[in-house]
């Protein structure tokens, strides 16, 4: 048994973020255990720019963004593992992990760090109906397959979903000579970011078709088409609408889903939202010394958020490894109307400093307002030329606030259209 | 190559028919038109070992099925492979269901079906307590189980092959010629010569037969939807749960599978094409909302794949085993439908005893009839799993990380015999891909794998054989 | 005169503009931006659209067969499939580091090709 002051599962940009800022603030023994043979996490095959333009102020592309904290962590005593899998973190956090050379790893942990990012959702989840050929596969494992492996996964593409990675993903295989017929999203709006719309699609004219789907695939052995439909207001396709596109491959960009495996088997009750553990203002889980940041505790769009969520969550673990961090009654936070969640989930009444609680809408608003309000009063209020559910957005409650406030008591956000 | 007996089609018929004639000093080779064994109707059924109250009293469905379905906790334990006793409930809903529910039992008690009895609504409920309100009771029958089909038939396969029976893929009968010898079957994979022929050639069968100039058989194929739902609901049901066939057909049934999966389904739908494995949306939309007549909790949201298979269905709605009136050392096992997978081990002694009334069959010396148990690492200690790696490191290396599949389990895969060639063979021997995440991970960890192991580059790996390609040329 | 309809993407309102130019690319008006940073994404963007390159390169005698690369600046937007096929052409011997220059100054831009990432 190897004994750690605090373990972190996951060395992409939310692990190697929270180790460091749990060291800075005097952790002395820390492990890093990541799956992958090297550290970065995702940000390995995402080789586009548009990263760190908020934490660096520079246009960086993802093995850049991972390269400047994987130099960061080589030049302290923080220990890592690649090629380790983590099997279990136990209620004593105890967490059992597996490797070639170590074979199985026991390491006794005051805190634990869960950083393991998210997955996309597959086919199956879709029910799209059709045959089991080749040729589908979800965005992100085509980029694998282009910018790590240097293969081409297909020559004709059509892409279900317009999230980031879709629209990246268009792109990428037009520019290596693919021909990418058109990108389909079942919503009314697209989940990306509009300079991903305009230099992902636009500049390659690549067709955006929003409120339309896939229903069906066909081809035998290799993928040979797809059929596509206009989808109506409830989102079921509309009889008559259907069309026939032949493609060898369709790219699904069909949302995220936090990679919570190891939370749920070690007991943690997930939000049903976000699909991440519920946490404090530390994101600290409701298992005492358990903290969970980054993409593994909600879906983020930028990578610089995840920085600072996991910085977040290195202080909060730095603090319970040295017995300071706050406890006792907390106060609770709910998303209504039209606001679908909020992080954190709860805040400690005596909390240490001012809070930001993250949240997304569930769709597109024009002049809105947004409403903090408790138990009937208002907190604050914020306007916002525009929101939508593909942009995360915050607001900050003073600590000053948080103290007033009865224990138990519920804050919530809502818009106002 | 000439070979005593030639058994074409590598389905669980056909390869525990090879199993069994591998006891036997004869040279036996398995053929396969495709790129690995069980892509047929064996790998798309319900994976059921039923009762045998279903079929009618004197039909060899009947009789084939009760002696199979005693046989297979055996073979089972014998090939290592995972079964799983856990009952079967017929359950109706009306007063009037309740009267064919006693037809079902007089008839399993005529067939021998072991362990049967009818049970009320508050045993029905106290057994399956998420059955719906509407369940007035139903026929149990503790004999009945679940299994992994193509597990099933990848382990029979590979006890044939460690015992000497030579398995040929990619190789699809295209004509089969006579001469004095015996046959000369024409094939995609070259000419091979056999003194008898087996067809446990499924869908195809009658095809097969045809060329000896036996058309007598006549199959419709008739495709069934499935979904397959996360393990985090595969307790909702733990028997096997039919619904009582009524007027408007057989209904749907909701099981846990041996790997703890719930499984929902199948429709019945006769098409042309025999290798139509597409899925609907209306056969999906379909299979859900019968379930929900049986189990109301059943939600979409927990699936993670949806898929089809087809079965041959006889027009005579009885299997077709026996020595083909047009050829003489022709034997046919055609129709094997529904309760196929319960009857396959004893199909295969039956076939063996139908064969030994021409060719004398002497028993091998050296023969094995186990399979050596394949490392399953989610199922070890850790205390077992440590002493795994020390032994061969690439049991460290986990690959699918929602299955906790390692690397050398996919290793272990592609080296057995008859081994995987394919990313969805690994998949079927090992669980690989086969988790929430559905191989978006593993999959291309998986090719790597088998392009390492079969010594070619990853863009010919292929999905299951034939142009179903993962990928392409190099990028540069 | 001519007219384009453009999104802004100089954050994420994604304002509408409308940009007037004559034959020559002079711009007459901008509407539609609701700041500045629209009004000078409008103009770049009809008079000279540039866009950050990035792709991979062959690796030689490394563990990895390609390495990612990005134009160390935006090249004009044009240029991006020419700029492709010499991309295609080259190669990089291994070790790599972030930052090596694999292409000094492609096609004339001024601007060259340089890895992002390690490669063994």
């Amino acid at each position: 048994m190897l004994n750690y002051e605090l373990v972190v599962v996951g060395g992409g940009p939310a692990g190697m973020a929270a180790a460091l800022e749990a060291k800075k603030n005097g952790v002395n023994k820390i492990m890093v255990l990541e799956r992958a043979e090297t550290l970065g996490g995702i940000l390995e095959q995402c080789i586009h720019t548009g990263f760190g333009l908020h934490y660096f102020g520079e246009e960086l592309s993802g093995p850049e963004y991972a390269g400047r904290f994987i130099k960061l962590l080589e030049d302290t005593d923080i220990d890592v593992k690649t090629d380790t899998m983590v099997l279990d973190v136990a209620s004593d956090n105890t967490v059992t992990a597996v490797n070639k050379k170590d074979g199985l790893l026991k390491i006794q942990a005051k805190a634990v760090v869960l950083a393991m990012g998210c997955r996309e959702r597959p086919r199956g989840a879709l029910s799209i109906a059709g045959s089991r050929c080749s040729g589908i596969m979800t965005a992100g494992t085509a980029q694998k397959y282009v910018n790590i492996d240097g293969y081409m996964p297909g020559h004709e593409v059509v892409i279900l979903g317009s999230g980031d990675i879709g629209l990246i993903m268009a792109r990428r295989m037009t520019l290596e000579g693919a021909k990418v017929k058109m990108v389909c999203e079942l919503m009314p709006y697209s989940g990306g970011l509009t300079r991903n719309i305009v230099q992902c699609l636009d500049d390659f004219g690549i067709p955006l078709k929003l409120s339309t789907t896939v229903i069906a695939t066909h081809g035998k052995d290799r993928l040979e088409g797809v059929t596509i439909a206009k989808v109506d207001d409830k989102l079921q396709p509309i009889p008559g609408t259907e069309e026939y596109i032949s493609c060898d491959t369709l790219m699904l960009s069909v949302g995220l889903i936090p990679e919570n495996e190891l939370s749920k088997n070690s007991g943690l009750q997930l939000d049903m939202i976000t699909n991440g553990p519920r946490v404090d203002e530390y994101r600290e889980t409701e298992h005492a010394g358990v903290f969970a940041c980054g993409n593994v505790l909600q879906v983020h769009d930028l990578v610089d958020y995840v920085t600072q969520e996991s910085q977040i969550a290195g202080v909060g673990a730095a603090k319970f490894i040295k017995g300071e961090k706050v406890t006792g009654d907390c106060v609770y936070t709910k998303g209504i109307n039209g606001v679908r969640y909020i992080v954190p989930q709860r805040i400690n009444c005596k909390t240490d400093g001012d809070v930001k609680l993250y949240f997304r809408v569930g769709a597109v608003f024009n002049n809105a307002k947004i409403i903090v309000e408790c138990e009937g009063k208002e907190i604050l209020s914020k306007k916002k030329v525009k929101l939508c559910p593909g942009e995360m957005e915050y607001v900050i409650i003073k600590q000053s606030v948080i103290a007033e406030l009865p224990a138990n008591a519920e804050i919530t956000v809502r818009v106002e259209a | 190559m000439t070979y005593d007996v030639a058994i074409v089609g590598a389905g669980v018929v056909g390869g525990l028919i090879a199993r069994e004639l591998s006891r036997f000093n004869i040279k036996v080779a398995l053929l396969e038109k495709l790129n690995d064994v069980a892509m047929g109707t064996t790998k798309a059924n319900s994976a059921i070992v039923h009762g045998g109250f279903d079929a009618q009293n004197g039909t060899l469905k009947a009789k084939l099925n009760v002696e199979g379905t005693a046989l297979m906790p055996v073979v089972c334990e014998k090939l290592s492979v995972p079964f799983k006793k856990n009952g079967s409930v017929v359950v109706a809903f009306s007063e009037k269901e309740m009267e064919h529910i006693k037809v079902l039992y007089e008839r399993g008690i005529k067939n021998g079906v072991p362990e049967l009895s009818i049970i009320d609504q508050a045993e029905l409920r106290r057994r399956e307590p998420n059955i719906s309100d509407e369940a007035v009771g139903a026929l149990l029958s503790e004999s009945a189980g679940i299994v992994c089909p193509y597990e099933l038939t990848i382990a029979a396969v590979e006890n044939a092959v460690t015992n000497g029976v030579e398995l040929i893929r990619n190789c699809e009968v295209k004509s089969i010629a006579e001469n004095a010898d015996g046959y000369v079957l024409n094939t995609t994979a070259g000419e091979i010569n056999a003194k008898y022929i087996i067809n446990a050639a499924g869908n195809f069968s009658d095809e097969l037969a045809k060329m000896v100039g036996d058309d007598s058989i006549e199959l419709v194929p008739r495709k069934g939807e499935y979904y397959v739902l996360d393990k985090s609901v595969g307790n909702l049901a733990t028997h096997t749960i039919f619904q009582c066939p009524n007027e408007m057909g057989k209904g749907i049934l909701v099981t846990p599978t041996v790997d703890g999966n719930l499984l929902i389904g199948p429709t019945a739908l006769n098409i042309e094409d025999k290798d139509d494995t597409t899925t609907t949306p209306e056969g999906l939309r379909d299979a859900l909302q019968k379930a929900l007549k049986s189990v109301p909790v059943v939600s979409i949201r927990n699936a993670i794949t949806s898929f089809a298979g087809v079965r041959a269905h006889p027009v005579n709605d009885d299997f077709i085993i026996g020595w083909c009136e047009k050829s003489a050392n022709f034997i046919n096992v055609a129709g094997v439908e529904s309760p196929g997978l319960s009857s396959a081990p004893a199909i295969a002694i039956f076939v063996r005893e139908i064969l030994e009334e021409k060719l004398a069959l002497t028993e091998k010396e050296n023969y094995t009839d186990t399979r050596e148990t394949p490392v399953r690492f989610r199922h070890l200690s850790d205390e077992e799993r440590a002493e795994l790696i020390s032994k061969n490191p690439a049991y460290g290396r986990i690959v699918c990380r929602c299955e906790t599949i390692t690397e050398g389990e996919i290793i272990d895969a592609i080296r057995a015999p008859g081994g995987a060639r394919d990313v969805d063979g690994v998949k079927r021997r090992t669980r690989a891909g086969m988790g929430r995440c559905q191989g978006g991970f593993c999959g291309s960890k998986v090719v790597e794998i088998l392009a390492r192991e079969l010594g070619v580059p990853m863009s010919e790996i292929t999905k299951f054989g034939g142009d179903s390609k993962i990928i392409y040329e190099r990028t540069k | 005169m001519e007219k384009r309809e453009l999104v802004c993407v100089a954050c994420p309102l994604g304002c509408p503009i409308t940009v007037e130019f004559d034959a020559d690319g002079k711009v007459s008006s901008v509407t539609g931006n609701t700041c500045k940073r629209g009004d000078a994404y409008a103009r770049t963007e009809v008079t000279n659209p540039t866009r950050m390159l990035t792709t991979t390169v062959k690796v030689e005698g490394g563990k990895s067969y390609v390495v990612p690369v990005k134009s160390a600046n935006p090249i004009p937007k044009g240029m991006m499939f020419e700029c492709m096929e010499v991309i295609n052409k080259a190669s990089i011997k291994a070790p790599v580091n972030i930052g090596d220059v694999v292409i000094e100054n492609i096609l004339g831009t001024g601007v060259d090709i340089i890895a992002t990432n390690y490669a063994e």
